[in-house]
């Protein structure tokens, strides 16, 4: 009986230490793959997380495709703002008619002003959706912006490296409106993002690790 | 004729609307020479009561597919703290008065009105500061607001992707 405990805990601390190593070892991989297309994962989340990765993604060219933009279930404003700028990026550049876009919804992880207790179920919850979702796209790149439904699709992305799947790109842009300190999201995220990026300098000296290019949006 | 929008953006935040919409303020907008006030007031839940007198005229609405109508029209935008409101007011170049919520988690707006204001382009303050700031303030020291660059994010982001020609 105590000999199967001890192969139990043993077996348990081997998955945990391999799971850590791997996690380790794909947070570090940093190696640019030269390619001429790469598939997008977009989170967007409400209101002015979603104008913000709009404009970001407004910058961006054709490689970027195809793009897939995952939204809160509640959220009815973000997807005509995304077809509304679908469609106008096709009016704007023919050549874009080939590339593809889709829409995903997972529920929220928190509503504004949510309690933390219920942030943290409900976030579960969302990530037991996430990682089937994020699996099935394999996207090469995930780009957010700070809500709260990002840190379970970035989770889910790294787990798909961690897992030796596909090692997805994570980028995280934290919103303008992150001055001083970061957002929950962001905190959460400067430690499993390849790339986070700031976008006043006070967040740059706080965040040494982080990007700073001036004001993005 | 001078307009006023008020704009909540996709929030809700009846504090801000009761306040702008009581006969105080009104009374204050039009000593201000303003004739015509638009609320725009997103998931909230207090609806004043739109009205059309010989002198000014308030308007409500929850949504529109785009704000920019209202937003051009506008002498005077008091807006939330989100950024999209913000940047495209400041963006247009209109003047601008952002009005903290204070019952937001955090309070992270706060950080994005504070430097703006420090940069010398918005006014802001509470909803129970409101009505002081708009008899004081002078909208004419306000500075013109320079865009974001969005193409430095995909400068970067073709670089670290490998997609850089």
């Amino acid at each position: 009986m105590v000999c199967v405990l001890i192969l139990a805990v043993a077996a348990a601390g081997t998955v945990a230490v391999v799971l850590v190593l791997r996690l380790w070892t794909v947070l570090r991989c940093q190696d640019v793959t030269p390619r001429e297309s790469l598939s997008l994962l977009v989170v967007a989340g409400s209101g002015g997380h979603t104008t913000e990765i709009l404009r970001l993604l407004g910058s961006l060219s054709s490689a970027y495709s195809p793009r897939h933009y995952v939204i809160a279930d509640t959220d009815k404003m973000s997807a005509d703002k995304i077809n509304s700028f679908e469609l106008d990026r096709a009016d704007r550049d023919p050549s874009t008619m080939a590339s593809k876009c889709y829409i995903h919804r997972i529920p929220r992880s928190r509503e504004v002003q949510q309690s933390w207790l219920s942030s943290v179920l409900s976030t579960l919850h969302s990530m037991w959706l996430s990682f089937p979702l994020v699996h099935r796209v394999r996207p090469d790149l995930v780009l957010c912006n700070g809500p709260g439904t990002c840190v379970p699709i970035c989770v889910s992305a790294l787990l798909l490296g961690i897992l030796g799947i596909k090692k997805v790109i994570i980028v995280y842009v934290e919103s303008i409106c992150r001055v001083e300190t970061l957002s929950l999201s962001g905190k959460i995220l400067i430690h499993l993002s390849d790339y986070f990026i700031v976008q006043w300098p006070t967040l740059k000296e706080k965040y040494p690790k982080s990007v700073y290019l001036g004001r993005i949006v | 004729m001078k307009r006023v929008f008020v704009t909540v953006g996709t929030t809700s935040f009846d504090e801000l609307i009761t306040c702008v919409s009581a006969e105080d303020s009104v009374r204050i907008f039009k000593s201000l020479g303003y004739s015509q006030l638009t609320l725009q007031i997103g998931r909230g839940t207090v609806v004043p009561e739109a009205f059309s007198a010989e002198s000014f005229t308030l308007d409500v609405y929850r949504y529109k597919d785009s704000l920019q109508e209202d937003l051009q029209e506008a002498d005077l935008v008091i807006s939330h703290a989100g950024a999209g409101s913000c940047l495209e007011t400041l963006e247009k170049g209109k003047p601008l008065v952002v009005v903290i919520n204070e019952k937001l988690m955090n309070n992270h707006q706060l950080e994005l009105a504070k430097q703006l204001h420090q940069e010398g382009h918005l006014f802001y303050c509470t909803c129970s500061t409101l009505p002081g700031l708009l008899q004081s303030m002078d909208l004419s020291t306000l500075k013109c607001y320079p865009p974001g660059q969005p193409e430095k994010f995909s400068a970067f982001l073709d670089k670290v992707v490998g997609l850089q020609k």
